[in-house]
């Protein structure tokens, strides 16, 4: 399966779930699903100057019978920190789907310090926490965050590895 | 500026008093008071938290209900922020979309430190930046009630910064169990 392949049924599965909102920050990882969203005249994209806006953005929806779902990339998990307390403190469902960076091959060591304690943050903050590292299970995966969070109110991150996902190439 | 300044009470009142159905979602601190005072309703959302969060709440709503008004009514502090924001809700220009910022050039919360807002920057002109090309300032009650013609047409989000006095009135609390408050505004709109 490559990178196309299995990003698509994770977009079948967001548009088969009744996701009608994407709110993403631009990232190489999400190429794919940020173009599906784009491209896709039902879906609302929304591109965010930063992560921590995805949040309140999510409830908002959800307050108007809306489902939604967030693209970002490990390092903006540390941009929402204070800003989850809106869905702890009002058990908002929420899905955010997380591109790994600072794991696994990592040119950028930037990247390392967010990379590293991204998993632990999200469970602080009360997220339920699913990573995959096998691309055949990345839809499933997705479909049981989706269900998850809007059966019981709760908040689900999936972590797609850094492994999965590819070495960025940083020279041609 | 000269002349009287505006009572934010009277500034909330008169902007949401013909709000018929219209949702409100509240900023965090005195925002929160003024609405729970003046314009109580279980189509309000009041945060209590989530600072900077009010606007893209807001947004968010007004993106899944798109034949509702949606009112955010904020405060200098909290719409700074999360100023990004603008330039998030500029990109997509929602027509249902109103902000009001209650602008004191303070941080009442916190013990009335100065703002930016009282040291140089121009939140409207960020607005206008931003691509919300109704943005006006409001500083007299002239300008309040030319605003508050315009405020409830839907067309284009509009974005309404009005300089108030930042005397506090006393507080009037709505609930702060966020969990409740959603049920109920929920529930209001028809939405198990």
């Amino acid at each position: 399966m490559n990178v196309i392949d299995w990003q698509q049924a994770v977009y079948d599965v967001i548009k088969s779930s009744g996701i009608s909102l994407v709110g993403y920050v631009p990232d190489a990882g999400h190429a794919t699903l940020i173009n599906c969203a784009r491209d896709d005249k039902e879906i609302h994209d929304v591109v965010m100057t930063t992560e921590e806006e995805g949040i309140p953005l999510c409830a908002g929806a959800w307050l108007g019978g809306m489902r939604s779902i967030l693209l970002m990339q490990s390092s903006g998990v540390g941009n929402c920190v204070n800003m989850l307390s809106l869905q702890r403190t009002a058990r908002f469902p929420m899905v955010i789907i997380v591109t790994m960076r600072g794991e696994y091959a990592e040119f950028n060591p930037w990247q390392i310090p967010m990379g590293s304690t991204t998993q632990a943050v999200l469970e602080l903050c009360n997220f339920k926490v699913e990573r995959v590292d096998d691309e055949t299970s990345a839809a499933e995966t997705v479909q049981a965050a989706i269900d998850f969070a809007y059966n019981s109110n709760v908040g689900v991150a999936v972590l797609l590895s850094q492994k999965m996902l590819g070495r960025k190439k940083w020279v041609e | 500026m000269g002349g009287v300044m505006l009572d934010r009470r009277h500034v909330v009142r008169e902007l949401l008093q013909d709000r018929e159905d219209a949702v409100v979602v509240t900023g965090l601190g005195s925002p929160t008071y003024d609405v729970a005072a003046v314009s109580p309703s279980e189509r309000n959302y009041y945060l209590w938290g989530a600072m900077g969060g009010a606007a893209m709440m807001g947004f968010g709503l007004a993106l899944a209900k798109p034949d509702l008004h949606v009112i955010v009514v904020t405060g200098d502090g909290e719409a700074l922020m999360g100023m990004g924001a603008l330039a998030t809700i500029g990109a997509v220009k929602p027509a249902n979309l109103a902000i009001l910022v209650l602008d004191n050039e303070h941080y009442g919360e916190t013990g009335m430190q100065q703002s930016h807002l009282g040291l140089g920057v121009d939140l409207c002109a960020v607005a206008l930046a931003c691509g919300l090309t109704q943005a006006c300032r409001v500083t007299t009650e002239a300008e309040l009630q030319s605003a508050a013609r315009n405020f409830h047409q839907t067309g284009a989000p509009k974005f309404v910064q009005v300089k108030v006095d930042p005397e506090a009135p006393p507080r009037v609390m709505p609930t702060r169990d966020a969990v409740e408050n959603k049920i109920t505004f929920r529930r209001a709109l028809g939405i198990s």
